[in-house]
């Protein structure tokens, strides 16, 4: 008897064609109301700011707080799709399923490869380590896995989703496009500079034993929805802080900070703003939920797109807590050039973005 | 039955290590449940996402904190000729 056996006999009943139609109409439904409540959202609240409570959209105080209430219904609706669609798309793809993938792969093309697996593959930062030993020890070359690590966060679809709600296509584009770029261009890099002997020595040591039950093959419909409303529910209770706390800011910089004052400090003929937008998010820590509200006002006040970006990218993609985490299997001077590489790649993103657009 | 959660601390590894005592009370059972914590121990199973579940040196689940009703069924058919002496009496 092999462990799959054991694991489908115990987790998957069959499934009834009848049972499809009826589970096609809910989502269909769910999806039909998420949108409605979307296209709404906007004229409920100019009403409810502007009518009933009597609220001029030309004052400061009336426009912060539709801003305020508008956009945290808007990301918070936003975030239960995103989430919930990713969740269960991804509950087919397993990181054992990326490592087989990208084992034997040769550097470049395996930069590539494992960059856009790092978006696709269902990634937790607690597991960032567990990861990196998994695929280090099976014969992925450490460059290839730089990557993964760099563009799981970065590229993250609740990042993209919410770039095209707010600031519509061209910007979420010209985000993953870069996002793709920095992953392969700093990994590819990593690994030309032949750091291994900056990796902790029992990464290598390490012999996997065992084959690991492929989770993603024995999951139901049931399982997989839980899965997709487990995640949502997750990730809204560890990120609400950090979203009312962004839309906060992104309300009270909406309503009174001047225009003029960004523009004069951090506009795109400010040389040094996407270098201090760099050193201010690299230690930062926040998800692409809580850094967007503020981007959105930032933009909204002529701050440079070039410089947001990149403010934004060094807020998700390097932090403290990560390099905390990743402390355990790379040594301190890896870890240093890890982050001045990602953190060069992002600021070198920052000036050609403002230099272009 | 020897049943191992690995995880390095996070949420989800200590929820995974509740479901499964409670998934033991519902079958009546009695195991030794341990938490593994050793990064270097948890790839040695080959698990990269954690948290995962390993009774008798078998990995069983991964990357995922199961129903515990699903947990009962996967622990159940592991171990179907449950020796009566392990039952509670």
């Amino acid at each position: 008897m092999t462990t799959r056996d054991t694991v489908a006999s115990g987790l998957q009943p069959p499934d009834a064609p009848a049972g499809w139609v009826r589970r096609g109409v809910v989502l269909g439904l769910a999806a039909l109301g998420w949108a409605g409540a979307l296209l709404v959202n906007e004229p409920v609240w100019d009403r409810v700011v502007y009518q009933w409570a009597g609220l001029s959209a030309a004052t400061r105080l009336g426009s912060a707080v539709h801003f305020f209430l508008a956009d945290t219904v808007k990301i918070t609706l936003l975030l239960i799709g995103i989430i919930f669609a990713v969740t269960v798309l991804r509950s087919f793809i397993t990181l054992e399923r990326t490592r087989a993938l990208l084992g034997g792969r040769r550097e470049g093309v395996g930069n590539v490869m494992a960059a856009g697996l790092g978006v696709a593959t269902p990634f937790c930062s607690c597991s960032a380590v567990p990861a990196f030993i998994g695929f280090v020890a099976a014969g992925v070359p450490l460059g290839v896995t730089l990557s993964f690590l760099i563009a799981s966060p970065l590229v993250n679809e609740v990042a993209v989703v919410l770039l095209y709600g707010l600031f519509g296509f061209k910007i979420a584009a010209l985000y993953v496009t870069s996002g793709l770029i920095i992953a392969i261009g700093a990994g590819w890099l990593l690994g030309r500079m032949r750091l291994e002997r900056y990796v902790e020595g029992f990464v290598f040591t390490t012999t996997l034993r065992g084959q690991p039950v492929p989770s993603g093959t024995v999951l139901s419909f049931g399982d997989r929805m839980r899965l997709g409303g487990e995640e949502v529910a997750t990730i809204l209770r560890k990120i609400w802080p950090f979203l009312l706390a962004g839309i906060t800011l992104g309300a009270i910089i909406h309503g009174w900070m001047p225009e003029a004052f960004f523009v004069r400090y951090a506009g795109s003929d400010n040389p040094f703003a996407p270098l201090v937008a760099v050193a201010i998010g690299v230690p930062l820590y926040s998800n692409a939920a809580g850094i967007l509200p503020l981007i959105e006002a930032l933009h909204a006040k002529g701050l440079a797109t070039g410089t947001l970006l990149a403010f934004m990218m060094s807020t998700v993609a390097l932090s403290l807590p990560e390099m905390i985490l990743l402390r355990r299997v790379l040594k301190p001077p890896l870890l240093a050039i890890f982050t001045a590489v990602v953190a060069a790649a992002i600021l070198a993103t920052g000036y050609l973005f403002n230099a272009i657009l | 039955m020897l049943i191992k959660i690995l995880g390095p601390g996070c949420a989800n590894c200590a929820a995974l290590e509740h479901a499964t005592h409670t998934a033991l009370a519902q079958l009546g059972w009695q195991a030794t449940v341990e938490h593994v914590t050793d990064y270097a121990t948890i790839a040695g199973y080959g698990v990269m996402s954690t948290p995962a579940l390993v009774v008798d040196e078998q990995v069983l689940l991964t990357g995922r904190v199961p129903q515990v009703e699903q947990l009962a069924d996967l622990l159940a058919a592991r171990a179907p000729q449950q020796p009566s002496g392990s039952a509670h009496a």
